[in-house]
């Protein structure tokens, strides 16, 4: 009985102790510790077209107004909303000052929602498209913080303002590294607009929608405004370099940087005995880029050895094209309870084959995400099978023949030693 | 004979308890969490369950757990992005099935797809089903699927085998008329497993499943006094990530031991005889 008992504890305590080791208990990593509140712009295109009457039997001005207030009455709580209009004070032909002509209309912050209501309804369709500057001036309200940012650009037309490409613009702006996204929506899009705006939408990791419906504009940007809400982590930005001796030194986290096309980055992570290195790597096509690509990300030691690789090919369609690796390292054998073990420097190597057709700009380059995690080293198997243990009717027969045979071998030995006991 | 018939009872009743085990084993320690499709009542409040909103990168993926179901809406050639957890010894298969925008505002076929990574970000080759698809102009869905490999306990760093951790699955078009592209569309997207018993049980573990973010930092800040769920725990599948010792493996093992000792037995009585040696005294 005690025995029993003493077991049942023994095996309480086993298991205790494997689910000790299995969840370490750790803090959230994804947890925003209480963190600054999403900013959201909504970008408004107030332009002469949208007086046309194309969506649902009304103007697409009056549809956008509609949406609006849907959405102001939805907005979260924690979200800081803004509003600003293009093109809706400047009626005039003057090309120079239509161009200019976008304003924030309700400031970012808190929401008032009967203010930001009232304020608009009165709009009025008026003049130019000049998507660019109003870009560049809504990452400027939404400056300022840490905290996660998006733009939701509803317009119609497209940009009349060259030689202001607002899909350069888009990419300079996602460039700044403030985790800055945009959506954009089209309303009855034609073939340039949705050039236009599937291009600012891919340069900053945005989605592009083309609106028929006043609901399916009002359900979008409501759905885009509570995305805002969600709780994400904000990577931290560093700049690899092309060697590994005077690369940036990586903690566990998550980090962003650019990278040319055929560009390489080096990073380094201390890696010490007993613990597992485990880096994943993102690149994101933000432009057009020819159908074929890859990346590879290598683990190489101070001394050039490479140690492990992870690499992925892809073709077509995508947003972004990963891979990752584990890197475990051995623990000392012997351990002195003193002295603490000298880490190992590793260098990480994020390389990337993306192409671009010609007349794609090539700077600023890609962005990269990039995922650093140390654990403890896992424990190796010395058996391939768990605790070497056998399976299946082969093991079975085996087993029955071994023993039938020993217990054969036993008999006629016992037999023959009693025999010879007799005879002597 | 009476030796012989005694070993062959033996061996059947050996072999009676080893398939009932082998057959229990799995089920022990409730790694699987494999719902009937019989859409009972209370499975069906689970699918409800489910998110209604999928993320749009790696890292703002909708979470979701094996047996439920994730919903979302989305423009056409947006990239919508879940992550369930995967434990070992399971063979999970991703189905996505989408609703397509109505036929009339289409211009021509387009082709789905959906891609499965690991905690590692590593894409996960598809055993079998149909990953990726082309429809016509006029179908109303598109359905597809991806059966994973068996998750192992543990591979070799330079090994691409699937591990238990998160498994990130991304849907999007690959290929439609240009002027198709920001549609709204449906996609609703599940994951079930497998278990593939002690078959796939191997040696070795890994110290915390491939689930972003499980770095030892975190470790040291729970120590510390916070008390909010680890990414691991957070991340793990309804159970828990199980702890990995338990295998089919043990049962039929042990019932070989007891097999081979009663072959041993009865191949000791064969060489007795049916009597005891006529010159052995009673006494010996």
């Amino acid at each position: 009985m005690i025995t029993r008992k003493r077991l049942a504890t023994g095996a309480c305590a086993l298991l205790a102790a494997l689910a000790a080791g299995l969840f370490p208990t750790g803090a959230a990593a994804d947890e925003p510790a209480a963190k600054e509140s999403p900013k959201v712009e909504l970008v408004l295109d107030v332009s002469g077209s949208m007086r046309a009457r194309d969506i649902d039997g009304q103007s697409r001005m009056a549809a956008a107004k509609q949406a609006f207030n849907e959405v102001l009455d939805a907005v979260p709580e924690e979200v800081q909303l803004g509003i600003r209009t293009l093109g809706a004070d400047y009626p005039g032909q003057d090309r120079q000052k239509g161009c200019k002509d976008t304003r924030q209309l309700y400031p970012v912050g808190p929401l008032d929602r009967t203010e930001a209501k009232t304020a608009v309804a009165t709009l009025a369709p008026t003049g130019w498209t000049p998507i660019g500057p109003a870009l560049l001036g809504a990452a400027e309200d939404l400056k300022g913080g840490d905290a996660t940012r998006r733009i939701v650009l509803i317009t119609d037309g497209e940009d009349t303002c060259a030689p202001l490409d607002p899909c350069e613009v888009a990419r300079d702006i996602a460039a700044r590294g403030i985790h800055l996204t945009i959506d954009t929506l089209g309303l009855v899009p034609n073939a340039k607009i949705r050039q236009q705006l599937t291009c600012i939408a891919e340069a900053t990791g945005g989605t592009y929608t083309s609106v028929r419906h006043t609901e399916e504009l009002s359900k979008r940007v409501r759905q885009l405004v509570e995305r805002a809400a969600d709780p994400v982590v904000t990577p931290v930005a560093t700049e690899g370099t092309d060697r590994c001796t005077d690369a940036p030194q990586l903690k566990p986290g998550l980090f962003t940087d650019r990278e040319t096309f055929g560009q390489h980055r080096w990073y380094r992570v201390d890696v010490l005995p007993g613990q597992e290195l485990r880096a994943s790597v993102s690149v994101s096509a933000d432009r057009a880029v020819n159908d074929d690509y890859g990346v590879l990300l290598r683990a190489v030691t101070v001394r050039g050895r490479e140690i492990v690789r992870g690499s992925e090919a892809g073709h077509g369609r995508t947003d972004v094209i990963s891979t990752g690796l584990r890197y475990p390292k051995p623990p000392l054998d012997d351990a002195d309870g003193d002295a603490k073990p000298a880490a190992e420097t590793v260098c990480l190597q994020v390389s990337n084959s993306f192409s671009a057709p010609p007349g794609v700009k090539t700077t600023p380059g890609m962005p990269i995400e990039l995922a650093v995690d140390l654990v403890d080293a896992p424990e190796e198997a010395s058996d391939v099978a768990a605790f070497g243990l056998g399976r299946g009717w082969w093991l079975l027969a085996v087993l029955v023949l071994a023993g039938f045979v020993g217990g054969l071998l036993w008999g006629w030995l016992s037999r023959w030693r009693v025999a010879v006991w007799r005879t002597n | 004979m009476r030796t012989v018939r005694a070993l062959t009872a033996a061996l059947l009743a050996g072999a009676g308890l080893l398939t009932g085990a082998g057959l229990l084993g799995p089920a022990v320690p409730a790694l699987a969490d494999t719902p009937s499709p019989s859409g009972s009542a209370s499975t069906a409040a689970e699918a409800a369950a489910g998110p209604t909103e999928a993320g749009t990168t790696f890292r703002t993926a909708a979470a979701f757990r094996q047996g439920r179901q994730a919903t979302a809406e989305a423009s056409t050639g947006d990239y919508l992005y879940w992550v369930f957890p995967a434990d070992t010894g399971q063979r999970p298969t991703v189905s996505a099935s989408v609703t397509l925008p109505e036929a009339a505002a289409r211009h021509g076929s387009s082709t789905w797809r959906i891609d499965v990574y690991d905690g590692l970000r590593r894409r996960q080759p598809c055993m079998y089903g149909m990953q990726s698809r082309t429809v016509p102009k006029e179908a109303p869905a598109v359905e597809l699927s991806c059966t994973l490999r068996t998750v192992r306990p543990w591979a070799d760093a330079w090994d691409n085998d699937a591990l238990p951790g998160s498994y990130y699955v991304r849907l999007t078009v690959t290929g439609l008329p240009e002027e198709d592209l920001g549609q709204p569309f449906a996609a609703r997207i599940g994951a079930v497993s497998v278990d593939q018993g002690g078959a796939y049980a191997g040696g070795g573990s890994l110290a915390a499943p491939l689930v972003p973010g499980a770095t030892t930092e975190d470790a040291a800040e729970a120590e510390a006094g916070a008390s909010t769920p680890s990414a691991v725990e957070a991340r793990a599948p309804e159970d828990g990530w199980s702890s990995g010792w338990w295998s089919d493996r043990w049962v039929w093992t042990a019932v070989g031991g007891v097999l081979g000792a009663l072959a041993g037995i009865g191949g000791h009585a064969l060489t007795r005889g049916s009597g005891r040696p006529s010159r052995v005294p009673p006494a010996v």
